[in-house]
């Protein structure tokens, strides 16, 4: 089945739009919107696609285009799926002099892609984040939620992603 | 009386007198001072992003930070611009060679030399050399659609598309995307033009100052027609074409080119010429008939115009609740391609078959609105090639004609003959005014004389006016409005959604000043648009033009009474209707794709 | 609900009684990122279960801010009425187990878990380190001490009196005046006069004005706003209520960056608190002023954290920065004036307020009163939060506060002022610091970010990286910071790479000088400063890339190799080990390295037992 958009998303059944429509209504009307719906929508779905990216600006009047736009300037918006884990390496300033870069270099290494990719198996997306604000344990990664620091020797990284590949 | 406040600033040490509110470069103007811009479009794009306009600046002898941007700096009193010192010259120089050494430079085969800013801008500042290797911008070359090719490669990324289809149009097509270096101009999604919600209109490539955004070519298929014996190649000229076309050949904008046009399409090799005014004419009979029924017979009101491709794609994608709306007439352009296919071949005795239907439009949008499906008559295609003004000014230079020394000449017969009132369908307002003209002689049984609709014209957004008029005896007060550019449009339907407004007939034109201003016109710098604007210049010359017609009512055109005795057998007949009139359907963009 | 200032006395009273642990212990967790991510919320959880288990009804068990001593995290602290606090470092569950039972319940500290006694068998306590001795907390001082989670906590601290004191008995001029006379400057880069900016908004008349905390802290290394968030969020709420008063604003945003999770939940728990209170919302304290605070975070740009970029993100758009004038005191937020504070020098605006200008006054120096917080990091022992007086010099923070380089390393360079900033040389090193000091010697204090670097650091890679940090960030509006900044990266690159020219480092310099003049925001303006500042600093450091085709430090791989001594005795561990196959030689006799296949990873150094593996 096809939808008005001429999409086959689904939407009428996806309670995912619902639950984005909702919030839609509720900030309609206030000014400076747009971010906060893209935050939201990423929230929900995870990654802004094609066809949610055509939902919001069918229902909040803003080009596509300008969406796309916000999308793709905001490192934290992802306009593809991402990996089940997020592992961001630091590659702020405390951590970079404290060897950041062998860190990077060896997650690298370990996943098989590079910054910005997600693995094959879906299972790890890496990213370069700024100062996670733990610089006294510098060099640090963080993977999801959790941060591991003092990577000074980076031999343990593999053990650490292991963790995660159960 | 001089209300506006005004301050004293020194240019090079040259003092002027300007008013509060003007920037540097405005003030530079008035010192007889020339700043380079390149992102800078008056009204428009005013983002300070290329950093070519920079100068030396102090106030009361306090230095300003830095080298500022006089496309936005204001004035203030006591300042003291200095745009020719070693330092700016060199920053703006340096800017420029940034720019270029991440542009596409191929000048020599680029469809924008010789009216480019930027290679302008080049040859001014002296730059011989680009001292910069490195990383350039991924090229992305999308020529998909019919009407418009968008190359990164040349995109300097001033950002005055992006104003202009956002802005002005209220549209959105293009903007910014990624950042830092990888910073792009393109719609969402990397799309294809193609799949997306532009309407065509083209006003983007008026604004880019280079070659990134630009017109799909068709020109060799005209002259491989031409070229092929077993064809008749037949042209129409729309009316806005000949008050741009003489700027291709340098003369002032807006100067009227009609008999040097058709003379040079002739020595083309056109096996005949002829002209849309006739087929804009006739648009106004079956339009205005069908205005009439509606009026009669309480049909869907109001009604709004259907001329401009681009004004019906905006439609479709955006006001689907408005299709009902648009009168079922072809524009001008199609209606002439059905009859030339038809009428015209039978009388001509031409198989229609090997006729080629070439118009040339001042328009990019009716690339795309010729290669509509349903733009055909059986089997045939009403419009084979459209071609821009630019593009014609093209052909006429391959050709090697001498456009300024042409003699004069007149369109052939029987599809070239027009009134005042197929003239001015060019300007905004005018296939108001035309329709006006007729609908008000059929409803008061008169030959009117006081023809000429002036609240309708000019370059006011939305204009109104109201004109009392027997509608089933009764006199009515028919209430029609005007808008030009679609995010004028969008405001009068939206005033119509919301029950604010009411009107019986509305003239939309995609363009903002109607096609006079059209994508397709020839191209007018950023810097001559502080002195001239083109958008009334031309609509000047189409209005002296019909000034100057003996006919000035589309029924009192001899060859559409013709075309209506011998063929059509009257407005909104069957036949009329198989030719010249169409559907519309609410269209998606967007759609996904592998 | 609207309190009087009569109520919020009363409240104080109440709370004060239960800050000071007036009956039983108080005990604090460090609770803000840093400490999380070393384990603390386990701590917590522990200590919280443990002290309920133990039936200790008297011991309250709560989270606190950032302590500031990053490498004792987790740190627990043990409160009790009129005796020093006990301070527990490097908290787990089992040593949470055995403070719970030796400490808590028999009431003998477990000393092997603090950090020492001192001479007189004294348990020393945090405040007795060099760490904190030469510190003056201000803008940090309830950070580690209250619970940022309880909206009582800060009125126990004085909490909301200044507002009250504004609202109810001064004009928005007597408070303009009163930020004027303190001398206060902004604490997000520029050191711009704060009570100067407020009163060019003040003087704008308009319908609807706006007041924004930038809590965007996007310098890569600098992590003062955060702590400050997450550890004393009510003074930057009622700061800005009294910048709102001040300016006639009733509307304010904070934007915060949305890396910082924990910020904007306590940020989200401490406006609720505060508007359940009276003191945001309508009529605060019966003055008939109105303010409401509204969070937005950002999305991960650093541009962001200039004014008009932020303003374009609030405003929904992407974050371009515009071309000032107009400045946004004139037309900011949806083109209405607009006053936009740094976290940290709103958090220093109650306390002056309260204690008057002179008291500001009397810290610091004289055109840069007050304190400066700093987020020491990099090579160097004490890492950490600290907050000192203006004035201190550099070698007091790197050795007094952080004692000294890692390792024993030599000192080479402290970088401050993030990307924008610069690389100090030693002989700065007794610079005192200060806005105008700082700019005098060509550096400018940014935001707080220092980060010291020891001879094992390449000026070239540093200068690099925050190139290529610039290059990353610029928001791609403009042609000097778009284009510009990314051919020096390639040129930076191009000579750690050993292919560079001696006539690069003038086109180098002749860009930096392009972009700093040309760009239009400041972040282009500054994006040479790194390269800039090393250049001049460190210029025998790129001659040797340039000229001799050498790294210094051995950092820049592709300039240096691998060769095996004699010192080798044919074990084959490296050959085994090497990734690239690179190395050959046959066993008990000297190896050798293929240079042409070497990667090197540097991996055959690591293993060789017998030092024989040298780069060069
Ligand atoms: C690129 C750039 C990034 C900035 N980032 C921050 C930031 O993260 N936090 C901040 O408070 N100020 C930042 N600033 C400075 C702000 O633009 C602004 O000057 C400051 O917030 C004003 O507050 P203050 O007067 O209290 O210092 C940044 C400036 C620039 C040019
Ligand atoms: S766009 Fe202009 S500068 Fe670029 S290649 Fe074409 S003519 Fe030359
Ligand atoms: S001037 Fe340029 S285009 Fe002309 S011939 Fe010489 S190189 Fe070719
Ligand atoms: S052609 Fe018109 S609608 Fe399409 S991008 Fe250009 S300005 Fe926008
Ligand atoms: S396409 Fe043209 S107008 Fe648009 S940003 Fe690029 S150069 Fe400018
Ligand atoms: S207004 Fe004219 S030029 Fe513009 S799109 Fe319509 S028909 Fe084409
Ligand atoms: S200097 Fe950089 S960040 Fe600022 S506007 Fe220009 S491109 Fe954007
Ligand atoms: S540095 Fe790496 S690649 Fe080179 S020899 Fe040693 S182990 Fe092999
Ligand atoms: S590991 Fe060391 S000692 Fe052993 S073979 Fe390699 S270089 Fe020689
Ligand atoms: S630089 Fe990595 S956590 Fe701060
Ligand atoms: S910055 Fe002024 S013209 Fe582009
Ligand atoms: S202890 Fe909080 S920043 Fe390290
Ligand atoms: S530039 Fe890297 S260590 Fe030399």
């Amino acid at each position: 089945m096809q939808n008005d958009c001429g999409c086959n998303c689904d939407r009428a059944n996806d309670e995912r739009y619902a639950e984005l429509k909702a919030y839609i209504d509720s900030v309609k009307g206030s000014e400076g919107i747009t971010m906060t719906v893209l935050q939201e929508a990423q929230r929900i779905f995870g990654y802004l696609p094609l066809e949610v990216q055509k939902f919001i600006s069918e229902n909040i009047g803003v080009p596509i285009a300008e969406l796309y736009g916000i999308a793709t300037f905001y490192s934290q918006f992802a306009i593809k799926p991402r990996g089940k884990h997020h592992v961001g390496v630091c590659l702020g300033t405390a951590c970079y002099v404290r060897g950041a870069q062998k860190v990077m270099d060896k997650v690298v290494e370990e996943l098989g892609v590079g910054v910005g990719e997600t693995t094959q198996d879906g299972l790890f997306t890496l990213d370069a984040t700024r100062c996670l604000g733990c610089c006294g344990l510098a060099p640090v990664i963080m993977i999801d939620d959790t941060v591991y620091g003092k990577l000074d020797d980076v031999s343990v990284i593999s053990a650490i992603l292991n963790k995660y590949r159960e | 009386m001089d209300s506006v406040q005004k301050v004293n600033v020194t240019i090079n040490g040259i003092a002027v007198s300007v008013p509060k509110n003007y920037t540097v470069q405005l003030a530079a103007k008035e010192a007889g001072v020339d700043i380079p811009t390149l992102c800078y479009l008056k009204g428009v794009n005013e983002i300070a992003a290329c950093r070519v306009c920079v100068v030396e600046a102090d106030v009361n002898g306090v230095p300003m930070r830095n080298l500022p941007a006089s496309c936005v700096l204001q004035v203030q009193e006591g300042m003291n611009v200095r745009t020719n010192t070693a330092r700016v010259r060199k920053a703006v120089r340096q800017n420029v060679e940034l720019i270029l050494a991440n542009h596409n430079r191929e000048c020599l085969t680029c469809k924008r030399s010789g009216t480019c800013e930027l290679q302008k801008l080049c040859r001014e500042l002296g730059i011989d050399d680009v001292p910069y290797k490195g990383a350039t911008r991924k090229a992305v070359i999308d020529d998909l659609s019919y009407s418009i090719i968008r190359d990164s490669s040349k995109c300097i990324l001033c950002g005055r598309c992006i104003s202009t289809c956002r802005d002005v149009q209220g549209i959105g097509v293009l903007d910014f995307t990624k950042r830092g270096f990888n910073t792009e101009v393109a719609p969402a999604f990397d799309y294809s033009m193609r799949d997306v919600n532009c309407i065509y209109c083209g006003q983007c490539i008026h604004a880019c100052p280079v070659a990134a955004l630009r017109e799909k070519s068709y020109i060799d298929q005209v002259w491989e027609a031409i070229q092929d014996p077993d064809k008749f190649v037949v042209v129409q000229t729309a009316p806005a074409v000949r008050a741009s076309l003489g700027e291709e050949f340098g003369l002032p904008v807006g100067t009227p080119v009609t008999g040097k046009m058709m003379a040079a399409l002739r020595r083309i090799g056109f096996d005949k010429v002829f002209d849309t005014n006739f087929s804009a004419d006739l648009t106004i009979m079956e339009e205005g008939t069908e205005l009439l029924n509606r009026l009669n017979t309480g049909g869907t009101l109001p009604m709004i115009t259907s001329c401009s491709p681009g004004w019906i794609r905006y439609c479709e994608m955006n006001y689907p609740d408005f299709l009902d709306n648009l009168s079922t007439c072809k524009s001008p352009q199609q209606m002439f391609g059905a009859v030339l296919k038809t009428y015209y071949a039978k009388k001509a005795n031409i198989d229609p078959k090997k006729i080629v239907s070439v118009s040339v439009m001042p328009c990019t949008s009716k690339k795309t609105e010729a290669a509509r499906p349903e733009m055909q008559v059986d089997g045939l295609r009403d419009v084979d090639i459209s071609l821009t003004t630019r593009e014609l000014g093209d052909m006429i230079k391959q050709a090697r004609i001498d456009f300024l020394n042409l003699p004069d000449e007149g369109p052939d017969s029987i599809l070239g003959e027009y009134s005042g009132a197929g003239v001015i369908f060019g300007a905004t307002g005018g296939v108001m005014e035309a329709a006006l003209r007729t609908v008000a002689d059929i409803l008061t049984g008169e030959d009117l004389k006081d023809i000429e609709y002036k609240a309708v014209r000019g370059l006011e957004g939305v204009k109104e006016a109201s004109v009392t008029l027997p509608v089933n005896g009764t006199p009515t007060e028919v209430k029609v409005a005007v808008a030009h550019g679609t995010a004028n449009a969008a405001k009068v339907l939206d005033a119509i959604r919301a029950g604010k407004a009411n009107y019986h007939f509305i003239e939309v034109m995609a363009c903002p000043g109607g096609c006079v201003h059209g994508g397709g016109q020839s191209h007018v710098s950023a810097k001559a648009r502080l002195d001239v604007e083109p958008k009334r210049n031309r609509a000047q010359a189409l209005y002296s033009e019909d000034e100057r017609q003996v006919l000035r009512k589309s029924h009192d055109n001899p060859d559409i009474k013709k075309l209506y005795e011998d063929f059509l057998k009257g407005p909104n007949s069957e036949l009329a209707h198989k030719l010249l009139h169409t559907h519309y359907h609410k269209r998606e963009v967007y759609l996904p794709q592998e | 609900m609207n309190n009087s200032i009569n109520e919020l006395n009363q409240l104080k009273a109440n709370a004060v009684k239960n800050l000071e642990a007036t009956e039983g212990r108080r005990i604090v967790v460090g609770m803000a990122t840093c400490g999380i991510s070393a384990g603390a919320k386990l701590v917590l959880d522990t200590l919280k279960k443990q002290v309920a288990a133990a039936g200790l009804d008297n011991v309250q068990v709560m989270p606190t801010g950032c302590i500031g001593m990053c490498i004792y995290e987790p740190i627990v602290e043990v409160f009790e009425h009129d005796e020093e606090k006990v301070t527990y470092i490097h908290m787990d569950p089992d040593r949470v187990s055995r403070v719970v039972s030796e400490h808590l319940v028999k009431g003998k500290p477990v000393v092997e878990y603090t950090i020492g006694e001192d001479e007189n068998g004294k348990l020393k306590s945090l405040n007795d380190l060099q760490f904190y001795k030469k510190q003056k907390r201000i803008v940090l001082q309830n950070c580690g001490l209250i619970n940022p989670e309880d909206i009582n906590d800060y009125i126990a601290v004085n909490g909301y009196q200044a507002l009250a004191k504004s609202v109810t008995t001064m004009t928005p001029q007597d408070v303009i005046n009163l930020m004027k006379a303190s001398g206060l400057r902004g604490r997000g880069g520029a050191g711009f006069p704060t009570g100067l900016k407020w009163s060019f908004a003040a003087a704008n008349e308009a319908d609807q004005k706006y007041f924004i905390c930038n809590a965007d802290e996007g310098d890569p290394g600098a992590f003062m706003d955060r702590s400050v968030l997450e550890g004393d969020p009510h003074s930057v709420l009622e700061a800005m209520a009294i910048g709102g008063y001040a300016i006639g604003a009733s509307k304010g945003f904070i934007y915060v960056r949305a890396e910082y999770p924990v910020a904007v939940e306590r940020l989200k728990i401490a406006i609720k608190q505060a508007k359940d209170m009276g003191f945001i919302g309508k009529n605060i304290f019966g003055s008939g002023f109105d303010f409401d605070i509204e969070i937005r975070l950002g999305a991960g740009a650093f541009v962001c954290g200039e004014e008009t970029a932020l303003i374009a993100s609030i405003e929904g758009k992407r974050g371009m920065s515009r071309n000032k004038p107009p400045f946004p005191a004139n037309k900011g937020l949806w083109g209405k004036p607009t006053i936009i504070n740094n976290v940290e020098t709103l958090a220093n605006i109650p306390k002056i307020i309260l204690n008057g200008p002179e008291w500001f006054k009397s810290m610091g120096t004289e055109k840069s009163p007050g304190t400066k917080v700093f987020a020491l990091g990099g090579k160097i022992n004490n890492t950490g939060l600290v907050e000192v007086p203006m004035g201190i010099t550099l070698r007091e923070v790197i050795y007094d506060i952080g004692q000294d380089c890692l390792n024993g390393k030599q000192f080479k360079a402290v970088q401050t002022g993030g990307p924008s900033g610069g690389c100090l040389p030693q002989k700065y090193l007794d610079a005192p610091i200060d806005f105008d000091n700082l700019v005098a010697i060509g550096f400018m204090m940014g935001s707080g970010g220092m980060i010291v670097m020891d001879e094992d650091n390449c000026m070239v890679d540093i200068a690099r990286f925050f190139l290529d940090f610039t290059v990353d960030e610029s928001c791609g509006k403009c042609t000097p910071c778009r284009e510009g900044t990314k051919r020096m990266l390639e040129i930076l690159d191009k000579i750690t790479q050993g292919n560079g020219t001696i006539e690069d480092l003038t086109i180098l310099e002749d860009l930096a000088e392009n972009i700093k003049n040309t760009s239009l925001c400041a972040l282009g303006q500054t994006a040479p400063n790194p390269v800039l500042s090393t250049m001049k600093h460190f210029r025998d450091e790129y001659v040797a890339h340039v000229v001799d085709k050498r790294c210094p430090t051995g950092k820049c791989k592709a300039l240096l190799s691998y060769f095996i001594t004699d010192a080798c005795t044919g074990c084959t561990a490296c050959a085994r080990k090497c990734p690239a196959k690179a190395i050959t030689g046959t066993v008990k006799e000297q190896h050798h390295i293929d240079q042409d296949k070497c990667i090197k990873c540097g991996v055959c150094m690591d293993t060789c037992r017998f030092n024989a593996i040298i780069k060069k």
